[in-house]
């Protein structure tokens, strides 16, 4: 692996660098280590600064793990998270006392999948959206604060007038915009939105997307966006990374990764969408098997018990991440020789 | 598929409530489809509109307080000596009589919502197969393990033999459903019903029961009722869809023309909202305004009405549009496409 650092770049806004997370698992009452759940086994990439990018793959593959070590919910076993603050100093949030990383919180912020469990139920919608206020001196102010909630409302597309409301009067959708007007209070930078529509009614995603994409536009914003509907993922998302039980096998462009993906991974997973239209109803041949489990993967390429193209090679050698075309990285042996079958357009900039 | 066939199953104005504390919930409030054989009826619709209500209903197995207020549910038995006595109306059957006993599991199966409920935990799966098959079948206890057997492996389950003994826990999601499907094919319905069989799984291994659903099909030639929220997975399983929103049907028709030629103005715009792989990236969506009301809060008239962007006032918001036919394969619930004086002041 080469030790290029991305963050030297200014663009950039995050790195992160071999980030690994280990769980115990432990057995009998002494609770001896028996084996370790490799949630997130050894994954780097970066995000430039006001893009979005897409972290998919299936359940289990270590998506939140990874957004959570990023925020320092919880610590990663090794690695670096390398994050350039709004001073423009580059810090490693994976190595830095809890204490250091406090001033730096207010910069970045989380949004879970699920806005009925993530809000208060007893909290009045003023209280929920300034709470994180409070931190600052000129907020103290109960004045001050209904103000900055009455435009966070507004800016979320909310009234104003529901601030002394409690969660269950609003539908699901409305929840989650409650959710990200708590997450914008502090204006922050960079936006970690795990799972943000899984929850909600197809009729009412849309409008959170939107919503998601307009905040953008007008605060600038970084997003790391985690989501398993491939779809979705395609929509809002600069770049996409795909992971496979802890690993990342594929990172490139959205447009790019959709019309021409180089991991057979990445390809299994775009034939597996069901297309909304039943016109199009050929290319559904499952990958066979199931997912391995992070506890017990296979050797090699942990792809290679299920993949179409593998050879004796991907059973022995676990492959690196390369740079197979500029911003275009793949984890494959067979890479350079294959040629898989994507979905959608061919990206506006190919010949 | 050919019109002059009689259904199989033909639900007509089925209304199913559920009287609380809190007020009435009309869960069903009104619908009307039909299943002919060997076909392959998908219904979709957002979460709440009443799917799994309907289906519960045809199978007689609505929890209380939920109660079939009216309406009929003509289903045409396929076996034995029933066969030659016409349609049965499941609604006037008793919900834990013989008869209903008999259609529910040897007529009809279903594959429920939650995976982990069809199973129980402290038996093998091996022993819920068996006592599924000698349930609705005359056979002695080897000929009922063949049969387990024989339908794990159509399912694709690898080592059916040694699966016998496995726990449910104990199986990947994906094979749980494979499982799960050869419960219900033991008897070889004539009328399967998925209800979001996929919703729980993921993407390859949706993939994968979906490809073992249709080739079930169309080896049993059965016919399936396919319910999610899902219009990918609709679009591609089904030849019929029916539309549901609310409790009521807005559209049904051929899989083609719901997607290819939507009429409901519903139906319209919840294609139109739906991100696509094939859609361009960061481009805003078309959206539906509003929410989907609580079911305490049902809009008079129209339910789609408060957040349809073809609302008439006067109209929509003061009766209640019936499902009509517009061509011989499509029907929609939509005043747009009504001779207005043809309603009947229902509200
Ligand atoms: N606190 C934990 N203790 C033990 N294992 C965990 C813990 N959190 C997650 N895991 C395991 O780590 C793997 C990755 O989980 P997760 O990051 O939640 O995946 P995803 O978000 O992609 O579904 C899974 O196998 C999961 O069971
Ligand atoms: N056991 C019940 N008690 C009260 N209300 C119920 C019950 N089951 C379903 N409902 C209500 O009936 C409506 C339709 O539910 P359901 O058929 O489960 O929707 P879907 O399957 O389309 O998501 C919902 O408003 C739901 O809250
Ligand atoms: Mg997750
Ligand atoms: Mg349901």
């Amino acid at each position: 692996m080469t030790q290029k650092t991305a963050i030297g770049n200014d663009q950039v806004l995050l790195e992160i660098k071999h980030l690994k997370k280990y769980f115990p698992i432990k057995k009998g009452f002494i609770k001896k280590v028996v084996g370790y759940v490799r949630a997130v086994d050894d994954v780097s990439f970066s995000i430039n600064e006001g893009e979005t990018l897409g972290l998919v793959g299936e359940s289990g593959c270590g998506k939140t793990t990874v957004s959570r070590s990023i925020l320092r919910a919880i610590d990663p076993t090794s690695g670096q998270v390398l994050y350039r603050t709004a001073g423009g100093e580059v810090v490693d949030l994976a190595n830095k006392p809890e204490s250091e990383i406090r001033p730096l919180r207010r910069e970045m912020q989380m949004i879970f999948q699920d806005p009925f469990a993530s809000l208060n139920p007893r909290m009045n919608l003023l209280d929920l959206v300034g709470e994180p206020l409070l931190v600052i001196d000129k907020m103290k102010s109960r004045a001050a604060r209904m103000e900055r909630v009455a435009e966070l409302l507004k800016l979320v597309g909310l009234r104003p007038e529901y601030m002394q409301r409690f969660p269950h009067a609003f539908s699901g959708g409305q929840r989650q915009r409650i959710v990200i007007a708590r997450a914008l209070a502090l204006n922050p930078r960079f936006v970690v939105a795990d799972e943000p529509v899984s929850a909600l009614d197809v009729s009412v995603q849309a409008q959170v997307l939107n919503l998601m994409l307009e905040l953008q536009r007008k605060l600038g914003l970084t997003y790391l966006f985690v989501a398993h509907d491939l779809s979705v993922v395609k929509h809002i998302c600069d770049r996409v990374a795909v992971m496979y039980v802890g690993k990342l096998v594929e990172t490139a462009p959205t447009d790019e990764l959709y019309f021409q993906p180089r991991h057979p991974y990445t390809a299994a997973l775009m034939a597996a969408v069901p297309v909304a239209d039943p016109r199009i109803r050929s290319a559904m041949t499952p990958l066979e098997g199931d997912v391995p489990s992070p506890a017990n993967p296979p050797s090699g390429c942990y792809f290679h018990p299920r993949c179409p193209f593998a050879i004796e090679k991907c059973a022995q050698e676990t492959p690196t991440l390369e740079e197979i075309s500029p911003n275009h990285f793949v984890s494959c042996h067979r890479a350079h020789e294959l040629q898989l079958i994507g979905v959608g357009e061919p990206p506006e900039n190919s010949s | 598929m050919n019109n002059l066939t009689k259904p199989l199953l033909t639900v007509r104005n089925l209304k199913t409530y559920f009287k609380l504390d809190e007020g009435m919930v009309k869960a069903v409030d009104g619908v009307d489809f039909d299943v002919f054989p060997g076909q392959v009826v998908g219904i979709v619709g957002e979460s709440g509109c009443g799917k799994s209500v309907t289906i519960k209903s045809a199978l007689r197995i609505v929890e209380k307080p939920g109660e079939i207020v009216d309406g009929e549910i003509l289903y045409h038995p396929q076996k034995n000596a029933d066969a030659n006595d016409g349609p049965v109306d499941l609604v006037t059957l008793k919900a834990h009589g013989k008869k209903m006993r008999d259609i529910r599991g040897n007529e009809i199966a279903l594959i429920p919502q939650e995976p982990m409920a069809a199973f129980s935990p402290v038996h093998t799966i091996g022993n819920q197969l068996i006592e599924a098959v000698r349930l609705h079948q005359k056979v002695n206890k080897k000929q009922a393990f063949d049969i387990a057997v024989q339908a794990l492996h159509e399912v694709g389950m690898p080592n059916p033999e040694r699966r016998m003994g496995a726990y449910s826990w104990e199986l990947s999601g994906g094979l749980r459903q494979r499982a799960m499907i050869a419960m219900a094919l033991t008897c070889n319905p004539s009328l399967l019903i998925a209800d979001e069989p996929t919703t729980a799984i993921d993407v390859t291994t949706q993939a994968q029961v979906l490809n073992l659903l249709r080739s079930l099909q169309e080896r049993h030639n059965m016919s399936i009722i396919f319910i999610t929220h899902d219009l990918g997975v609709i679009a591609q399983v089904a030849d019929f869809v029916v539309v549901m929103y609310l409790g009521r049907v807005m559209e049904t028709g051929t899989v083609d023309d719901i997607f290819h030629n939507p009429q409901h103005p519903y139906t319209k715009a919840l294609l139109e909202s739906i991100p696509t792989v094939h859609s361009p990236s960061k481009e805003l969506l078309p959206t539906i305004e509003g929410s989907i009301p609580h079911p305490f809060n049902r809009p008079a008239g129209c339910p789609f009405y408060p957040r349809c962007a073809d609302f008439m006032a006067g109209v929509c918001d003061k009766r209640t549009p019936s499902l009509q036919k517009i061509n011989d394969k499509q029907s929609v619930s939509c005043f747009l496409h009504h001779d207005k004086a043809e309603e009947d002041e229902a509200a």
